[in-house]
């Protein structure tokens, strides 16, 4: 390690405020675009807090898969899902909302009373530093090949499971009426299936 | 590196600051959308805390590091079975808004 230890402190704090404005910003703007690239500028942030701690394999995974993957498939659900809703008002909103921030407040205090009392076992053994890639390849393919190998089935089924989740029903006619069903393919306005639809008519003249 | 460069408590702090948040995220957002990133938010918290003791405590066998590709892996699956549920949701119920996915209440 090569950079001075004044540099990974400024580096640190850098990054931390960049993660913890962040994250507020994910959760507390309300255009929910914004919230999408912030959370991107999160996942990169981390993988910086991840290159800091020598781990430039995880780094790497960290941009390819939460980066590449993960924020873009949150901004493709945030476009085919992206419709102005006047949200109703709830009584008591605000309320909840420091009630909860009490709560977290709370769930914060703890997990900083743990951080700074246990005795951590420090200073462990000497990190290994740029062999951590040799590391965790030997770790995979020794003693955590099983949980590597049940990840693949995982993510198998995961991806079956998206597709028939997501896809739209292709029945040429309706399993009880046997008219033909609307396919659903083109977008249009249609009736959605509430069930606190007000007049049973509406649902007729479909 | 230099053990002392950087605290293993700071690591923590950043930690429980980012899952704090994203706790408060997922009880208070009203899009369904925003309580996926919550989660996201929360499991990226989680794998800053294996990859701070992977590396001060843990230096030599860095098994948090494995731990930590293990938990990517999963979020990756949970984020496309989340989203896919949430458009099957959003086509059914034409809404993003939690407060009226209240089927299965009482």
């Amino acid at each position: 390690m090569t950079i001075a230890s004044t540099t990974q402190q400024v580096c640190f704090v850098l990054l931390s405020a960049a993660v913890v404005l962040g994250s507020l910003g994910v959760v507390l703007l309300p255009n929910i675009v914004y919230s999408a690239f912030l959370l991107g500028g999160v996942f990169l942030s981390v993988s910086g807090l991840y290159l800091l701690l020598n781990a430039s394999f995880v780094a790497a995974a960290q941009i390819l898969v939460y980066v590449g993957a993960v924020n873009v498939l949150i901004l493709f659900a945030i476009m085919l899902v992206n419709k102005k809703e006047n949200l109703s008002a709830i009584p008591g909103l605000p309320l909840r909302r420091i009630l909860s921030g009490l709560v977290c407040a709370g769930l914060f205090g703890l997990l900083m009373r743990v951080a700074f009392t246990t005795p951590w076992a420090l200073p462990g053994p000497v990190p290994v530093g740029e062999e951590a890639t040799i590391r965790i390849g030997e770790h995979l393919f020794s003693d955590y090949l099983l949980p590597f190998e049940l990840a693949s089935v995982l993510l198998l089924m995961a991806m079956i499971g998206a597709i028939v989740l997501a896809r739209r029903d292709v029945f040429a006619s309706d399993v009880i009426t046997g008219e033909p069903v609307d396919q659903g393919l083109i977008e249009k306005a249609r009736t959605p299936l509430l069930i606190d639809t007000p007049d049973p008519q509406l649902q007729e003249t479909r | 590196m230099s053990a002392s460069a950087i605290p293993l408590q700071a690591f923590l702090t950043v930690a429980a600051v980012l899952f704090c948040t994203g706790v408060w995220g997922l009880i208070n957002s009203r899009n369904a959308v925003r309580v996926l990133m919550s989660i996201e938010l929360m499991l990226n918290a989680v794998n800053i805390n294996l990859m701070a003791f992977s590396s001060y405590v843990d230096g030599q066998l860095i098994r948090g590091q494995v731990f930590a590709i293990f938990v990517i892996t999963v979020a990756a699956a949970e984020a496309a079975v989340g989203l896919a549920i949430l458009l099957s949701l959003y086509r059914n119920r034409e809404t993003v808004d939690m407060e009226r996915f209240n089927l299965l209440r009482w």
